[in-house]
């Protein structure tokens, strides 16, 4: 279970998470909507420790261990995951070398032996299966020379490969084609688990229709002004954000 | 008054030991000294005022009192104890040099085809004096007061000779050792010949047996026939306590294809300068380096291609990785001359500075005479990518971890030059290690310890 209380961060100075408060319990899949610069991409970025963020307030709890005073990689062993909404371009670093140090760092936290050569490559096939990766794509530099949709494709081939119990996504679905975004939801949707939660960062209804969440934010000026069912997301869908800012009175 | 002079000790040294250096060497090599004396005399060390000498003070590495050996003593070393790095999956010709002594109770006993001579410097030029005469002493110019110093003093070394036609398929390693009980200064010659149409590869590895203060001064003359195809892999792993001057000249006939590449480990002080001449038409040059430095460590490279006719291609690329409060230099002139219509030729120079002591000199330069040409320089100096770090440490990877593949992957693109699979596979691992300060397996060096 995932606890935020009172979240206030903010980047060069500037407060950009203003007081969040969410819980977010196992098996669920939550849902954050809101207007370019209202925070949604800061409030991920701050759970798995963005270094360019600063936490001037509140509390992250993750099954009990306090992510803030954590490293990034500590964040990754236990459990969280984040889908970059752009992913990052590694030259000279093949995707197989750093999957392999990725896999056995989490292993080696885990007390388990690095796994062999054959292993390692196996995993890495059957988990290219999940999001259709191309093989030779397995073979280039983290993300360089991939596509848009392949680089996406790829953050969530990492999550299979990595198995985390919390994974946020963000804008996962943007750049995407139908059948991109096809693919890549239900590659999350195989990945899930009745332990897996998710935090899902969208504009779009379409991903959601795959995803099917249970609880719906919507973030204004870096606070959680609105919570519903999915049906509040097929509202903003239809009517955008306005009606919910006059409500809050914002 | 001696401690303001550093020129003085080789000075006296010359003077009064002049006739046991020449006893212990050969006549061909003796022939030069007198001139090279002489030079060295007028000129002195170079100081930083000098161009080419900006980035390593020269009076300083010279200064300290090291013994040498001119009356050739037989200093006990097991070569086959010492160096164990060998190359797996390559099948070379093993030979070693001790200080500056060609070692010839461990040569290979067979593998050469008729007419190649690998062996020591001097007794080549005893048993073939008009075929070393031709060549030694003709590209290294005496100007230059290291090259002076080696002239004056270097007894023996390396040859290696491969007559027209003849193409070596096995890689000579050349393992050179720094064994002493005491501080040793070695002054360590090699001539290379290729005749026209001949192909070679040449591995130096060079080593430090004992936790001792060595200076060595090295002077490599290459001629590059018509044609031919040679490969120099230079890998310097060494400790603190070694102050390495290597010169090396290399004049390339038409058609002919060098591939140089100076790769920096683990060193104290290091100048390393190239000077290559592309003196016929077609002839490619292909410039290579790799520096990884930490603590102290001070690594200086300075080249110079020289585009003496049409039609030649040179690219050039040395990459460098500084950590701790190490010092890292780049000086690379491209220079096309006159005639030198047609010429094609690049140069990079991309450093790292992953420690905020550390510090880059990077100098490329373009000097063009011609004015049919296609030719770029340029350098970058920079830090790992903030971004990519934290990438890779979501994904679980320790920061540590993380920067060791940034670095190596930043390094990578001067080893895949290596034309040798297993030597650039074997290489991958070794810049691997360092960069995780593992050790390796050879007795005194800095990375074995």
């Amino acid at each position: 279970m995932l606890e935020i209380k009172d979240l206030h961060a903010s980047i060069n100075g500037k407060e950009i998470l203003k007081g969040i408060n969410l819980t977010i319990k196992d098996g669920e899949v939550h849902a954050l909507m809101g207007q370019n610069g209202a925070g949604k991409s800061t409030l991920s970025n701050v759970l798995v420790g963005h270094p360019a963020y600063e936490v001037t307030q509140g509390q992250a709890i993750y099954n009990g261990q306090d992510l803030l005073t954590m490293k990034p990689e500590e964040r990754s062993h236990a459990g969280l995951f984040m889908s970059f909404q752009t992913p990052i371009e590694i030259p000279g670093v093949s995707m197989v070398n750093f999957m392999r140090a990725a896999v056995n760092e989490k292993r080696k936290y885990r007390g388990e032996e690095p796994l062999s050569a054959s292993a390692f490559l196996k995993l890495m096939r059957e988990k290219r299966a999940i999001v259709e990766l191309d093989s030779k794509l397995a073979n280039r530099s983290v993300n360089e020379g991939f596509s848009g949709g392949e680089k996406k494709r790829n953050e969530i081939f990492q999550m299979a490969m990595l198995e985390p119990t919390f994974a946020i996504l963000d804008e996962t679905d943007s750049g995407l084609d139908v059948d991109a975004l096809r693919i890549v939801a239900e590659g999350f949707n195989k990945l899930r688990t009745p332990q897996t939660s998710a935090l899902v960062i969208t504009h779009y209804q379409r991903l959601l229709d795959y995803l099917k969440p249970d609880i719906i934010h919507v973030l204004i000026g870096g606070q959680i002004v609105k919570t519903g069912g999915p049906e509040l997301a097929l509202e903003i869908d239809e009517k955008g954000f306005d009606w919910i800012k006059a409500e809050a009175g914002l | 008054m001696e401690n303001l002079n550093s020129e003085k000790q080789y000075i006296d040294l010359y003077q009064s030991c002049s006739d046991i250096i020449a006893e212990h060497s050969s006549e061909v090599m003796n022939a030069l000294r007198a001139e090279a004396f002489e030079k060295f005399c007028k000129n002195g060390f170079p100081t930083q005022k000098v161009e080419r000498y900006k980035y390593t003070d020269v009076p300083e590495a010279f200064k300290p009192d090291y013994g040498l050996n001119i009356k050739r003593l037989n200093i006990p070393v097991n070569p086959a104890d010492v160096f164990k790095c060998d190359v797996p999956n390559m099948s070379t010709l093993l030979y070693f040099v001790v200080n500056d002594e060609f070692y010839t109770k461990a040569m290979p006993k067979t593998g050469l085809p008729d007419g190649v001579i690998v062996g020591s410097l001097r007794e080549a030029s005893k048993l073939h004096p008009e075929l070393v005469s031709k060549y030694y002493g003709k590209l290294a110019d005496t100007n230059d007061s290291v090259t002076a110093l080696n002239t004056m003093l270097a007894q023996d070394g390396l040859f290696v000779y491969v007559p027209k036609n003849v193409v070596l398929d096995k890689t000579l390693q050349v393992v050179n050792i720094l064994r002493a009980d005491v501080d040793l200064m070695s002054n360590r010659r090699v001539l290379i010949v290729l005749e026209e149409s001949a192909q070679a590869r040449i591995l130096f590895c060079d080593h430090a047996a004992d936790d001792r203060n060595f200076l060595t001064t090295q002077v490599i003359e290459v001629f590059a026939g018509e044609n031919s195809s040679l490969d120099i892999y230079e890998l310097e792993e060494t400790h603190e306590k070694n102050t390495r001057f290597s010169n090396l000249y290399v004049s390339q006939q038409a058609y002919s294809n060098v591939l140089h590449d100076s790769i920096t480990l683990y060193n104290g002080t290091t100048r390393n300068m190239a000077d290559f001449n592309l003196d016929g038409q077609g002839a490619e040059i292909h410039s290579y380096g790799c520096a990884i430095t930490d603590s102290s460590e001070h690594i200086d490279n300075n080249t110079v291609i020289s585009h003496n006719v049409p039609n030649c291609q040179s690219d050039q690329l040395y990459k460098y990785v500084l950590d701790d409060k190490s010092v890292g230099a780049f000086a690379g002139l491209i220079l096309v001359k006159k005639d030198a219509q047609k010429t094609v030729s690049q140069e990079t120079n991309s450093n790292l500075c992953v420690s905020k002591e550390a510090r880059m000199y990077t100098q490329p330069m373009l000097e063009i005479y011609a004015d049919d040409v296609k030719c770029s320089h340029g350098s970058t100096v920079g830090q790992l990518d903030e971004m990519a770090l934290f990438y890779m440490r979501q994904r679980g990877i320790s920061e540590a971890e993380a920067r060791r593949l940034l670095q190596n992957a930043f390094c990578s693109q001067a080893i895949e030059q290596i034309r040798l699979e297993p030597l650039r596979d074997r290489l991958h691992m070794l810049v691997d290690k360092r960069f995780r300060g593992e050790l390796n397996k050879c007795g005194g060096c800095k990375g074995c310890k």
